[in-house]
């Protein structure tokens, strides 16, 4: 299955990654490969066949649930120390509105 | 007095018998790390005062004989994805460089509870993402019986701290193999428990439906010291299980009398190293001897498990790795003009080649016009792959036996321009992560090169007990020769 380099650059927005032009023809070669490689399952019967979508013991997980109730967290200050950027009580970004 | 440092059950038994005390075990781990790890590479960071506080405390409980669990005073180590209170913590990415987490992950805080000392943290592939610990941000770890080679991974560095002897027992994760895998080219046990055993809680996240926590220990029963120390229900992970968590090590000497073993068909083909396939042969004989029945099976959907996986496992990483925008932790790009701009600098900056392969991949098989075709496709084939499984464990078998790597450990650089030929180094055992079932990977031999063998062994959910009696039963039977590390 090829991929092409529009489609490469679409995929790169979406995952909000800035690829150089090096790195796009990179992926063009390389998620080619791996796509011919993942082909191989478009000729699997998988008619009448429920995806998996919970490794664990279904019946389980749904008991599970514990109340929705407040309950403590992380103080703030120690938190935010982690922020490349912050004003003490918010983090801070770029301006997104003029 | 300068003793070296016993393996983890030994260990254990010489604190009881006050053989030996957890400061000088420490003293002996940290001995052997400043005197070998500067060639390995298996530890980023160790934590040595934070290690002598928690042995000093260790050494009063084990004298007034109160120690809080039989793993008080162990030196422990872990993989550098789990959440440590005030240590650094990067899961071998620049993105995450310099971040310091204000909590402990559940598995911390259990082994702290428990009394284990904890010395460091462990090179890893970034994100988890790799087959050979080099993907790690900060240099690879190399293999202790061969430095030119990988230990595999990604917890190349939980795998080679234990088998170089710096640590009696250590923890990684795995989401394709990433325990079992390495485990197998060091020549050590590595357990990948049932998925919902252990809690994630703290865990960075990589592919959360494979994802499962578990230890590594040079044998059977230390590995069943170290799950008994982690498992159980974390109301703070919502998939863990709340079945009771039994006694591991009461039940390891049952032998193998009577136990039917399954010996898939797809997993001796093309690919299999003739030498893995004579030694992994040759361990299972050896458990036939011990009164075990080899039972010739079927897994046919196994062919599709390489391919399933790498849909899977990038699709939830493209969503797992979206947090990582240089906002709340780690690094953060320079002088952007826009937000989005930022994300996009910040992330091209902060993540490796292979995690960005493994996004863009993701993102793909997720976007409009494309989820049916692979993610849904993929979770359908899961559910083939599970019910090989379910089926051969319904008609009797108990475990499945296979190699747990096709190939001895490879050379650093071999396959590292190759993302498809590194990624089939997980063939066997990617199923079992598809599938939730517990595997582990023991030492069945060496090649001729001197390098190890792993034999695999995939056990039915959440009888990591039986699972562990088989492994024991095969440790015994094969009964791997001690060999002096060439370091």
């Amino acid at each position: 299955m090829s991929i092409d380099r529009g489609t490469v650059r679409h995929v790169a927005r979406l995952a909000r990654l800035a690829l150089s032009p090096e790195e796009e023809e990179k992926t063009v070669r390389e998620l080619g490969r791996v796509l011919d490689y993942i082909e191989r399952l478009s000729g699997v019967d998988v008619s009448a066949v429920e995806p998996l979508t919970f490794a664990g013991d279904a019946a389980e997980a749904k008991e599970s649930m514990r109340p929705d109730e407040p309950r403590p967290s992380l103080p703030r200050e120690e938190v935010l120390e982690q922020a490349p950027e912050h004003d003490g009580s918010t983090y801070l970004v770029p301006r997104i509105i003029e | 007095m300068s003793a070296p440092l016993l393996p983890l059950s030994a260990l254990c038994r010489a604190f009881e018998r006050r053989e030996a005390k957890p400061s000088e075990a420490l003293e002996a781990s940290l001995r052997r790390i400043a005197r070998i790890d500067g060639k390995v590479h298996a530890f980023l960071r160790l934590t040595e005062e934070e290690a002598r506080s928690a042995a000093r405390e260790s050494d009063e409980r084990r004298a007034r004989n109160a120690p809080l669990s039989a793993l008080d005073g162990v030196p422990i180590a872990i993989k550098d994805l789990f959440c440590q209170r005030g240590v650094e913590t990067t899961a071998g990415s620049r993105i995450l460089a310099g971040y310091v987490p204000p909590y402990d992950a559940t598995v911390v805080r259990k082994l702290r509870e428990g009394g284990a000392v904890l010395v460091g943290k462990l090179n890893m592939d970034e994100f988890a993402m790799g087959s050979s610990t080099e993907n790690s941000a900060f240099g690879p770890t190399r293999n202790p019986w061969d430095l030119s080679r990988t230990p595999g991974g990604s917890s190349g560095g939980s795998a080679a701290a234990v088998a170089a002897k710096m640590v009696p027992g250590t923890l990684g994760t795995d989401t394709g193999g990433s325990i079992r895998q390495p485990a197998a080219l060091v020549g050590c046990v590595g357990l990948k428990p049932t998925y919902g055993r252990v809690s994630r809680y703290g865990v960075v996240a990589f592919a959360s439906s494979l994802d499962q926590v578990g230890p590594f220990a040079e044998d059977v029963r230390g590995a069943a010291l170290l799950l008994q120390a982690i498992a159980g229900r974390d109301e703070n992970d919502q998939t863990s299980s709340s079945r009771p968590v039994p006694d591991y090590a009461t039940a390891l000497e049952g032998g193998a009398r009577g136990l039917r073993i399954g010996i898939p068909a797809e997993y001796f083909g093309e690919g299999l190293d003739p030498e893995v396939e004579a030694s992994v042969r040759s361990a299972m004989d050896a458990l036939g001897r011990e009164g075990a029945t080899l039972v010739p099976i079927s897994l046919p959907n196994s062919p599709h498990a390489i391919a399933t996986y790498y849909i899977v496992a990038t699709a939830e990483a493209s969503s797992n790795l979206a947090r990582y925008d240089g906002i709340r932790y780690g690094h953060r790009a320079q002088g952007p003009r826009s937000l989005i701009e930022l994300y996009e600098r910040t992330r091209a900056e902060g993540f490796g080649a292979e995690v960005k392969r493994r996004i863009l991949l993701g993102t793909y098989a997720l976007s409009a016009g494309y989820y049916d075709a692979y993610y849904l496709r993929s979770q359908k084939i899961r559910t083939l792959i599970r019910r090989d499984f379910e089926q051969v464990f319904a008609a009797g078998i108990d475990a499945v036996a296979s190699p747990t790597s096709p190939t001895p450990a490879f050379k650093l650089g071999e396959k590292i321009d190759d993302p498809l030929a590194m990624y089939l180094n997980d063939i066997y055992t990617v199923p079992a992560n598809l599938a939730g079932l517990p595997g582990i990977s023991i030492p069945c031999g060496f090649s001729r090169a001197g390098l190890p063998i792993g034999l695999q062994l995939i056990g039915r959910p959440f009888e990591e007990a039986a699972l562990l009696r088989i492994a024991r039963a095969a440790e015994r039977a094969v009964g791997v020769p001690a060999r002096e590390l060439p370091l």
